[in-house]
């Protein structure tokens, strides 16, 4: 009975447009999805700013500061040859800082290329940090992954996987596992707007809408994949309203409005924490200079654009607010920043003095115990370099 | 003793292992209500629960992702593909990260990956793959392949307890053909990497592994009867493999003939062929014989499937080839 009126009256409702019509609706027919800022471009807060306090606001900054720093002196090593590659954050500070200062530190991070720096927030050596770019034995991963892939279980921040997005159903799975532990730990995956074109994105989102687990997806959309912009990596307005599809709660913040974001990462976490899923966070903002090492940005877009951009530095930006608000006079800054720079050229030297791994290091942690297999392979290289005693150790 | 079918003992391995260890749970696709493609599943969800019984969308990739992110949070995902062929879809997350996890972070992936394989049911191209050459050339992984039920039992519950991601092939053939007696408690422990002597013999020595096992045994049982003594030797494992059981077996026999149902060129029979010719060699009075499928898809119509499997008599025929020397 009550179905035969369901029926009745979901005939009553069908449009009397055509097809075409229906079919011309728009996403664009959509109300735009608005950008969450509390500090603009010039350092003016205009915002409902998110609560802090000084001490949390000041060590964000100095991360920041740090991570600019130090990108700037491993493009020059990487220039001189020193090391073999780099992916800098230049520009993007904001983002990883933001979130990772909104994360407890038992939440687990799951990075892409440019948010390893979430480590240094939570008080990773630095000296180790830079043995990752040159690969030596004062490396936690001992030279086995490519610089800029940092991750410490110390930090509960893993390693990537260079295959783009694969690292998004892998929170997923350790959103599921905190879910089933009820241990109130949330996992938070990092991805660029390009990794929004890769399936595990899709499977990951729908995933999650469906199981309700305590992750966070955090995209940096910096406007360039590699040499490909956003418009020809996807025909969404935004990559924010791609949550929409999967049934999860989303927003675009301004990347480069460090105390937005963490503003939106705090108010997801605690959704998390409350048992009420995940959250979808676009997080706008801009690759400053090349994707890494390898490549010149120069080929494929347009200076004035990444001019603009510039104009909207998270650094610059969080420093004018932190003077205005009195957290910081520009003396103090000046002087971290000469601080700063000084543990930089201190931990590049002490790690570019520190020796290689020992080549049959490769061997281990294949497995957990070493097969018999390896165990011969091993043996051979060993023969192999003892008849060789000239070859690099 | 009641005898117990090779599915029922990998049902049977996943109870006793769940019941056994709270941080073991299933992840796969219709593995609920359904109880899975082949029923390996059956009852599961109402005995633990949906929240160790976990259904999920179709995606293969993300099984194998969510495995991977739930195992270094500690947890023993035992996931399912509803066919081996479907693993191709979740191929970087298996191959990619959790075979490189431990290598990359030194923390370990502790899941299960169980690939109903093999041909023989008429599947065609996506319901008959044997990938296990692919898995066992990727560092990192463990590949198992048992042959009876008291292995598919045994390994699965080691694999189930092993620190490293596993990938358990299943042979679709076996699930209610082979039968066999289970042991209980820790006895029923098979060991990841050791292999068994299925038939004695002094005159070939004749490795093989999964759905080549009762063939094999089949082929070795009727020339025996004419004289001639094959000694099988069925894998269980082939990530790591046990070679050493191989070569102490050529080294009595002088000849070896190696069978798999996977395609030829790069397989891991290849790998046995390779390994014994390289480490063996003073010991063979014969070339090194590989009994295969030849380098096609596998054809769906039974008589073509028929032409495309290894069987007893290519077997035979290898084996009379290798006697002349």
């Amino acid at each position: 009975m009550a179905k035969a009126a369901a029926a009745k009256s979901s005939t009553k409702r069908k449009s009397k447009r055509s097809a075409s019509e229906r079919i011309a609706q728009s996403p664009f027919d959509l109300p735009e999805i608005p950008l969450h800022q509390v500090i603009d471009p010039s350092g003016k807060a205009v915002g409902v700013l998110p609560k802090t306090d000084r001490a949390l606001r000041l060590r964000m900054y100095r991360t920041m500061q740090l991570i600019r720093l130090l990108d700037e002196r491993m493009m020059i090593l990487q220039r001189q040859g020193r090391i073999g590659f780099y992916g800098a954050c230049t520009g993007q500070e904001a983002a990883p800082v933001g979130t990772v200062a909104a994360l407890e530190d038992r939440d687990w991070i799951f990075p892409a290329l440019r948010e390893g720096v979430t480590m240094l927030y939570r008080g990773f050596d630095l000296e180790t940090y830079v043995c990752q770019v040159f690969g030596n034995s004062g490396d936690v991963l001992k030279g086995r992954q490519m610089p800029s892939h940092y991750a410490s279980k110390s930090v509960n921040v893993v390693s990537w996987g260079s295959c783009i997005g694969t690292q998004i159903p892998q929170a997923v799975g350790a959103a599921m596992a905190a879910k089933y532990k009820k241990d109130d730990v949330v996992a938070a995956a990092f991805m660029g707007d390009g990794a929004t074109s890769e399936g595990d994105f899709h499977t990951a989102l729908n995933f999650a809408g469906v199981f309700q687990v305590p992750a966070l997806f955090l995209c940096q959309n910096n406007h360039w994949s590699i040499s490909i912009p956003t418009a020809k990596q996807t025909a969404s307005r935004t990559i924010a309203e791609k949550a929409v599809a999967y049934g999860l709660p989303y927003a675009r913040v301004d990347g480069n409005d460090v105390l937005a974001v963490y503003g939106a990462v705090k108010e997801a976490r605690e959704r998390a924490a409350r048992g009420e899923g995940a959250t979808f966070l676009e997080l706008l903002t801009y690759r400053i200079g090349a994707h890494s090492s390898s490549d010149d940005p120069r080929v494929y877009r347009d200076e004035a654009e990444v001019e603009v951009w510039k104009a909207r530095d998270p650094l610059a930006r969080y420093r004018k607010f932190l003077i205005e608000e009195g957290d910081l006079s520009a003396k103090e800054d000046e002087r971290q920043r000469t601080e700063l720079n000084e543990t930089v050229l201190e931990a590049v030297k002490r790690a570019e003095a520190r020796p290689l791994p020992p080549a049959e290091s490769l061997f281990d942690d294949v497995y957990a115990e070493r097969p018999w297999h390896l165990e011969a392979q091993r043996t051979e290289l060993l023969e192999h370099l003892a008849s060789h005693p000239k070859k690099e150790r | 003793m009641s005898e117990t079918t090779y599915i029922e003992a990998i049902r049977l391995a996943m109870i006793e292992e769940m019941e056994r260890d709270q941080s073991v749970f299933l992840i796969g696709e219709d593995i609920g209500h359904f109880g899975g493609a082949f029923k390996a599943t059956q009852g599961l969800l109402e005995r633990f629960g949906k929240e160790r019984v976990v259904d999920t969308p179709i995606a293969e990739a993300l099984i194998m992702g969510v495995s991977v992110g739930a195992a270094i949070r500690g947890l023993r995902p035992v996931a399912e593909m509803q066919f081996a062929d479907f693993v191709t879809c979740g191929f970087s997350q298996l191959v990619e990260n959790a075979g490189t996890f431990h290598y990359r972070l030194k923390v370990s992936v502790p899941m299960v990956v169980r690939l109903p394989s093999g041909g023989g049911v008429g599947g065609g191209p996506y319901h008959s793959r044997n990938p296990e050459a692919w898995f066992c050339h990727a560092p990192g992984l463990k590949v198992v392949a048992p042959a009876t039920a008291a292995d598919a039992h045994g390994l699965l519950k080691s694999a189930i307890r092993d620190p490293d991601p596993v990938v358990f092939l299943e042979q679709k053939w076996l699930y209610r053909r082979e039968k066999g007696v289970l042991q209980s408690g820790d006895d029923a422990l098979v060991p990841l990497g050791k292999a068994r002597v299925a038939r004695e013999g002094r005159h070939l020595t004749l490795v093989t592994y999964a759905n080549g096992v009762p063939m094999a045994v089949e082929a070795a049982d009727r020339l025996r009867a004419q004289g001639i003594e094959i000694e099988v030797i069925d894998l269980r494992s082939l990530a790591p493999w046990d070679h050493q059981t191989v070569l102490a077996s050529v080294e009595k026999t002088g000849r070896l003939l190696v069978l798999s149902e996977a395609t030829r060129t790069g397989s891991f029979a290849s790998e046995v062929a390779a390994h014994v010719a390289e480490l063996g060699f003073e010991s063979l009075d014969a070339p090194i014989l590989r009994v295969t499928a030849p380098d096609a898809p596998t054809p769906s119509e039974k008589n073509l499937e028929a032409y495309f499997r290894p069987n007893t008599e290519k077997l035979v025929d290898a084996v009379s080839v290798l006697m002349r020397y």
